[in-house]
């Protein structure tokens, strides 16, 4: 780099104290370290802190059609926290996180699992089959099970009335939580999978060795040197699925043009700020709720991450 | 598009919703119902000689046919035609560039219940000062009101829908019924008639489907709203002339012999191309509407009036339709108002919009000429459908009117309203808590509610 020349022709000449040469370095280093990544914070700063902090700004004042904007403090969000719809929406979430997680990363880590063991044939062809649905975007998948889950029409409840169950009713206000459960899983256990089979691939293989020898069968090994040596990966994981979950937002909005009756515009916290943004037209209302999103998402991921901490030091502390 | 199923609206839309909320909302102050004096022969003459670019927001497809018309008869003028999405995407666009100050169009297409919400804040020009005044004979009574609810002129109708009847006429008669029925009392005789003899819906209302039901109550001479241009509104959709409306519909719904599916979607298609469906209570856009959703039942089908609610009555109402407008903002007022003016009123245009992009006209002029109501249809078993339509419009309501926040009403009738029709409940009731919402909303945004 620049700082080379200078280097050579330093060398040679006045054996300077060793500290202040390589502070000089360091500097420089440095500077060169803050010139690389500047390209990246310039964008993050225009793109992201600018708008949050706007966002932020937005939220403290109230808009109402006759009579325009005026400073309301933090009344946005004092009237968030009593919002029925918004409690709900961010409950429906809660749900929705504490059912669908955990089934679909049990499943990806399965899968996983089998992949990894290479016991299963063809896992070339299955990982991939796996991954494909998170190549479909969400907007073609969502039709696609709309069509699937269509009352008259829908393949499923062509099979299940021509065996005699009736119709299944998978779009209806009961239901439709469900039915987007299934959705939602369907797309997104490829791609926990692939994490998590990235992170079995890089264990050390001697600790299988060394797993063998003490005789533990494959199952043994999965249990106890597999998953923990996987855990961060894991974690990871289901801090991606608290924010995918409480983000929810292709999957209602297009629901919506097939059960419209079944999702109610507050059908999860995200749609609800984006209807109360352009349908009800409160910009500042909705950028208060959008700001509560992302705080119950952070308390959320720190919830999780905190748990998974102290599991581990427990264990620990037991060995 | 002219019929705004809402429903299929917020497609494609990212889910960072912060960084949308931030897209652009500086409170601006549009300029809007300007008293300058009318605009002279001169003025008009330099500003179409003058070369000048104008920019017109519309989702009418191959509407370039007809604006070719418009650069051909003004060469100094060019327009360039965008589509920024139908319906919901195109307001929440335009409002977007409105509140910005910038990079909004000269002209923009606006269903007619929406003026209101862009009136309110002053973004759309007052066009009597350009003469539109004149052209109040053009068109039909109850659309040019549309338009003009007081003294000032707010847009040009392009297209309405006046509502009717299409049914299947082959499984109507395998029920015995030969006439479509002229009132709501036959309506509901033969909607049992059609459910035993065939199993066919005797049509479907669609749950969430506010336009439908807001139509019916304009026939039945329900005015659910008012606006005063200022900050009054009248709000009464739980009036007892509404809760008719609604306990009719509670009790054919109730019985099973009216389907309450979601509309405009695929089920719904299947429905309308299979028979599950035997009818449609629907505007005069449909006609062309349903030729591409159920072709193969190519033949089969009728258009009628909507039954009445006392016989011999001859009333109707509208539902969907939309106009083109000028935006306060334009730079170019006098070339925006004669594009808006052009589209709607030339001759030659006004047909194209009828007879190539199947617009249902409000133009007198289009309404009586031969060319287009002596039309035969095959798709209606040579039925003059046109003829029909423009007869119905002579019959609509005149006095209706709209709120200016049409977004809430509608996405708040889903919700108030379409999840009790979807499961079969007191319609009636769920216009109280229709009402309510309402209400509450005008009064938390600052609007005197009469």
């Amino acid at each position: 780099m620049s700082q080379s020349p200078a280097l050579t022709a330093e060398r040679p000449s006045l054996p300077a104290p060793p500290k202040r040469r390589t502070s000089l370095t360091k500097r420089r280093q440095r500077r060169a370290a803050y010139l690389f990544i500047l390209p990246f914070f310039v964008v993050f700063t225009t793109m992201l802190v600018v708008p949050l902090v706007y966002a932020g700004y937005l939220s403290l004042f109230e808009s109402k059609l006759i009579g325009g904007e005026v400073f309301a403090g933090f009344a946005n969000y004092v009237r968030a926290l009593q919002d029925s719809a918004f409690l709900a929406s961010i409950g429906r979430m809660g749900v929705f996180f504490i059912i669908q997680v955990p089934i679909m990363l049990g499943i990806a880590l399965f899968l996983a699992l089998a992949l990894d063991s290479g016991r299963a044939r063809g896992s070339k062809g299955i990982r991939l089959l796996v991954f494909m649905p998170y190549a479909v975007p969400a907007v073609v998948a969502t039709l696609m099970w709309g069509y699937l889950y269509g009352p008259d029409f829908g393949p499923i409840a062509q099979i299940a009335r021509s065996v005699g169950w009736g119709t299944p009713e998978f779009l209806t206000p009961e239901n439709i939580l469900g039915s987007m459960m299934n959705i939602v899983t369907w797309e997104f256990i490829g791609y926990n999978m692939i994490i998590l089979y990235a992170a079995l691939r890089s264990i050390p293989t001697e600790l299988y060795e060394a797993a063998e020898l003490d005789g533990a069968g494959q199952f043994r090994v999965a249990w106890s040197v597999k998953i923990p040596a996987i855990r961060p990966a894991i974690l990871l994981t289901v801090i991606f699925s608290v924010i995918g979950t409480f983000q929810l937002f292709s999957e209602p909005s297009l629901l919506n043009a097939i059960a419209p009756d079944a999702i109610t515009n507050s059908f999860t916290p995200n749609y609800y700020a984006y209807n109360i943004a352009f349908i009800n037209q409160e910009l500042n209302y909705a950028a208060a709720i959008a700001f509560l999103i992302g705080i119950v998402i952070a308390v959320v991921s720190y919830i999780v991450q905190l748990s998974a901490q102290q599991r581990e030091r427990r264990e620990r502390g037991i060995r | 598009m002219r019929n705004a199923p809402r429903a299929a609206l917020a497609l494609g839309v990212g889910a960072a919703i912060t960084a949308l909320v931030l897209s652009g909302c500086t409170p601006s102050s549009g300029g809007g119902g300007s008293t300058q004096g009318p605009v002279s022969q001169e003025d008009i003459d330099k500003a179409m000689t003058t070369p000048t670019k104008l920019t017109f927001w519309t989702w009418v497809p191959d509407i370039e046919n007809e604006v070719k018309l418009f650069e051909e008869k003004y060469p100094a003028i060019d327009v360039t035609v965008e589509n920024v999405g139908q319906g919901l995407p195109h307001y929440q666009k335009l409002r977007s560039a409105i509140e910005a100050g910038e990079g909004a169009p000269d002209v923009a297409q606006i269903e007619y219940q929406y003026i209101p919400s862009f009136v309110l804040p002053g973004s759309l020009l007052d066009l009597t000062p350009y003469g539109a005044d004149d052209l109040s004979g053009d068109y039909v009574d109850w659309a040019w009101n549309q338009v003009s609810p007081d003294e000032e002129v707010w847009a040009i109708p392009q297209d309405v829908g006046p509502m009717g009847n299409l049914y299947r006429e082959d499984i109507l008669s395998k029920a015995g019924i030969t006439e479509p029925p002229a009132t709501y009392e036959e309506y509901a005789t033969a909607a049992k008639a059609v459910k035993d003899a065939t199993g066919s819906y005797i049509s479907n209302l669609g749950a969430t489907q506010a336009g439908q039901m807001i139509g019916l109550f304009w026939q039945a001479g329900v005015k659910p709203f008012g606006y005063d241009g200022k900050e009054t509104v009248k709000i009464d959709v739980n009036s007892d002339g509404a809760k008719e409306v609604a306990s009719y519909w509670t009790d054919l719904i109730q019985q099973d012999l009216i389907s309450v599916d979601a509309d405009f979607n695929d089920q719904w298609y299947q429905g309308l191309a299979n028979g599950k469906y035997a009818g449609w209570l629907t505007a005069a856009w449909a006609p062309v509407f349903l030729q591409g959703t159920a072709e193969n039942t190519s033949g089969l089908w009728r258009a009628a009036p909507l039954p009445q609610w006392k016989a011999g009555e001859e009333v109707s109402g509208n539902w969907g339709g939309s106009s083109d407008a000028v935006l306060a903002s334009s730079k170019n007022p006098i070339a925006a108002y004669e594009l808006a003016k052009f589209i709607n009123n030339d001759e030659e245009s006004a047909m194209k919009l009828a007879t190539e992009q199947f617009l249902f006209p409000p133009q007198v002029s289009v309404l009586e000429d031969p060319a287009f109501v002596d039309q035969e249809s095959e798709f209606y078993g040579g039925q003059q459908v046109n003829k029909l339509f423009s007869e119905i419009s002579q019959t609509v309501d005149t006095d209706f009117q709209w709120l200016p926040f049409m977004d809430y009403v509608y996405s708040s009738y889903e919700e108030t309203m379409g999840s009790v029709i979807a499961d079969k409940g007191d319609i009636a009731a769920a216009l109280d808590t229709w009402q309510d919402q309402l209400v509450k909303y005008a009064e938390d945004q600052g609007f005197t509610v009469e």
